[in-house]
């Protein structure tokens, strides 16, 4: 085991898998950075420090630094994986989806149905996401509820440095295109990651950060911590959680959500996207379905409002769901009758 | 060049087939039993044919929603593709992709797409890996007059001009972005050859009714695009679509007496003929015998998509990685 950061988990993962796979390849908006400046190439190497020095060890057929133009960028993933390659693009920011969404949406996330199953498309589309930067409206939002409701992409959400080595490397190592979401408040956190390079984790499968019998918790991201925050909180006094980091939406461990509410009875969900059609309601939803007879309370969703996210650092603050708000959702299902 | 007679009766059949499949879609559309959308090349073929003539399996094309010409033209089996396009799931998407989203990705047709300009970023990225591998292969991006409009399509040929992507662009002018003229929606330059300039591409122009001019031009294309390092050009071919923009168009936008006027005067297959036969090259019987065979090839693949078996409702759930 080695202390890294989740910035650096995503580097090393890739590196990795590049020295391991040749048909492995980057390409995004300054993954290589300085192209064309004074400063020449890797003058920057990614604005988020996640492909510094590759294009050094891997050279230009690789590491591949694009024009502003995500369509292209989305598109050229798609063409590179028809043809036997193992593209990771990278979007700089989740939020310009909106932008290069046909390319996901219609092209890459279908080709394996549409085209009667005999089309792998083994792409890799990482992005930045998530609120905490005052970035404001455009640069700071959660975009799984969107891509989680699309066929054909498998979504990941990893919250530790450990989490990313293994799901990244899934993701590379996987024949369905796969959107890794990077949460930006989260890439300068330490953890402990395993050191075997063909560490893997496998898509679908939960992890348990947080054990108790009295409220089941669900979350992943930034807002893990805030949930694992509150389990400490409460075990003070006597209240056990289990703290669900779902790792990805998209397969999703129903199975873990449901056997853990069997036990509990009582269902909190933490999510980061607004509240309509969201990942929380969803999981709600399921467990309303499925696991009706163990409830003892009505389950809680704690999703931001249905506003874009504002800019103002208590506007920010304000919007993002808290510990404040995850404990009184908790007490609120604990006090229900 | 001079083309073996092989080579150009194979060039002539290769055409025909894509004619004949078009023409009979047309008929048993109008019976009903055929769902869903269908876009006909016909009158195109030159196009698709002098171009995928020069291609191995090792070359990608990535196509249109007007798709079936170049899927027949890159290897497509024709039974495959009308058991497709009837909707069995013997058919060679399973009867899940239908007219506008057929692909075999083993010959190197990485698909028709249902959204215009969605295609050439695709080719992008092709022609990025054909760069890569540096065998001399290349990927052609097939898009029209309505697709050269989508920032896409721009976003497209400005990434392969900087990655030196192996791709080339070739544009097929029919005129029409579905009921609108390419007079009106093709701003300022009137033409899409030149726009491809504008992005630094070598460029070429010919004429998509004449299968040789489109033949002897994609040979220079193409002698251009496989010297690595020279990276993409772009090739703007003028062709005439002889059926609406989708079955079923009543096709009002037309000026009187055009239709029969293309048919007449820019028909590649009539054209074909008169050349090679002109040039005594081959013989009419040589071609009547390639029109007789083809029918029957057509016509059988029709017997078979009529008799082919339907999917059922468990097949709508098979090719995905989970269902909910």
């Amino acid at each position: 085991m080695a202390k890294m950061m989740y910035r650096d988990a995503v580097l090393t993962t890739i590196a990795e898998e590049m020295e391991r796979d040749e048909n492995v390849v980057v390409l995004g908006e300054d993954v290589v950075g300085g192209m064309g400046t004074p400063g020449g190439p890797e003058a920057i190497g990614g604005i988020w420090s996640t492909s510094t020095g590759l294009f050094g060890k891997f050279g230009a057929d690789r590491v591949i630094d694009t024009p502003i133009s995500e369509s292209a960028i989305m598109g050229a993933a798609a063409g590179l994986a028809l043809s036997g390659k193992r593209p990771i693009a990278e979007l700089m920011f989740a939020d310009f989806i909106g932008v290069s969404l046909d390319q996901i949406w219609n092209q890459i996330g279908k080709f394996r149905y549409m085209f009667g199953g005999k089309t792998k498309c083994p792409a890799v589309i990482r992005m930045a996401y998530g609120a905490g930067y005052n970035a404001a409206a455009q640069h700071s939002q959660s975009v799984h509820q969107i891509l989680t409701g699309m066929p054909g992409l498998k979504v990941v959400m990893p919250t530790t440095p450990a989490d990313v080595k293994g799901l990244l490397r899934q993701a590379i190592r996987d024949d369905d295109p796969v959107i890794f979401l990077e949460h930006k408040a989260l890439y300068g956190v330490s953890g402990e990651v395993p050191d075997d390079k063909d560490y893997v984790i496998p898509f679908g499968h939960a992890r348990l950060s947080r054990a108790g019998n009295d409220v089941t918790i669900v979350s992943t991201g930034l807002l893990l911590g805030f949930c694992e925050a509150v389990a400490d909180k409460l075990a003070a006094e006597g209240i056990g959680c289990d703290v669900i980091d779902l790792r990805t939406t998209s397969p999703i461990d129903e199975e873990a959500i449901l056997d853990s509410v069997e036990v509990t009875g009582r269902l909190v969900v933490v999510d980061e996207a607004p509240p309509r059609c969201s990942l929380a309601a969803d999981i709600c939803a399921t467990v309303a379905n499925k696991a009706f007879a163990s409830l003892k309370a009505p389950p809680q969703a704690v999703n931001p409002p249905h506003t874009p996210v504002p800019f103002a650092r208590e506007l920010e603050t304000a919007y993002l769901p808290s510990a404040d708000k995850i404990e009184a959702a908790v007490r609120k299902v604990l006090a229900y009758r | 060049m001079q083309l073996s007679r092989e080579a150009l009766l194979r060039a002539y059949r290769q055409m025909k087939v894509i004619r004949e499949f078009e023409e009979r879609l047309h008929v048993d559309i109008q019976t009903g039993e055929i769902a869903g959308f269908t876009h006909l090349y016909c009158g195109q073929e030159a196009v698709a044919v002098g171009v995928c003539e020069h291609l191995s399996a090792d070359d990608k094309i990535v196509s249109t929603h007007r798709g079936h010409g170049h899927c027949l033209a890159k290897g497509c089996d024709v039974n495959g593709m009308m058991k497709e396009i009837w909707g069995s799931r013997d058919g060679l998407c399973k009867g899940k992709g239908g007219s506008m989203h057929i692909a075999d990705v083993d010959k190197g047709m990485l698909g028709a797409n249902g959204i215009v300009g969605g295609g050439a970023p695709i080719a992008v990225g092709a022609g990025i890996a054909a760069k890569i591998d540096g065998k001399g292969a290349v990927s052609i991006a097939f898009s029209g007059d309505g697709a050269c409009n989508q920032g896409t399509t721009f976003e497209a040929m400005n990434m392969a001009v900087v990655t030196k992507a192996a791709t080339i662009f070739v544009f097929e002018n029919n005129h029409y972005s579905e009921h609108t003229g390419f007079e009106y929606a093709v701003g300022t330059t009137k033409d899409i050859a030149s726009r491809a300039e504008a992005f630094g591409m070598k460029v070429w122009r010919g004429d998509g009714t004449d299968f040789f001019s489109v033949y002897e031009t994609m040979r220079e294309v193409l002698e251009y695009v496989r010297v690595p390092g020279n990276g993409p050009a772009a090739v703007e071919f003028d062709t005439e679509r002889f059926f609406g923009h989708f079955e079923g168009d009543p096709q009002r936008y037309r000026g009187p007496g055009e239709l029969d006027r293309i048919r007449e005067l820019r028909d590649c297959l009539k054209n074909f003929r008169k050349s090679v036969t002109d040039a005594k090259l081959l013989e009419h019987g040589d071609l009547d015998a390639l029109d007789a065979e083809v029918l029957e090839a057509i016509e059988e693949s029709v017997r078979q998509a009529k008799a082919a078996p339907r999917g059922t409702a468990e097949d709508v759930l098979t090719d995905v990685y989970i269902s909910y």
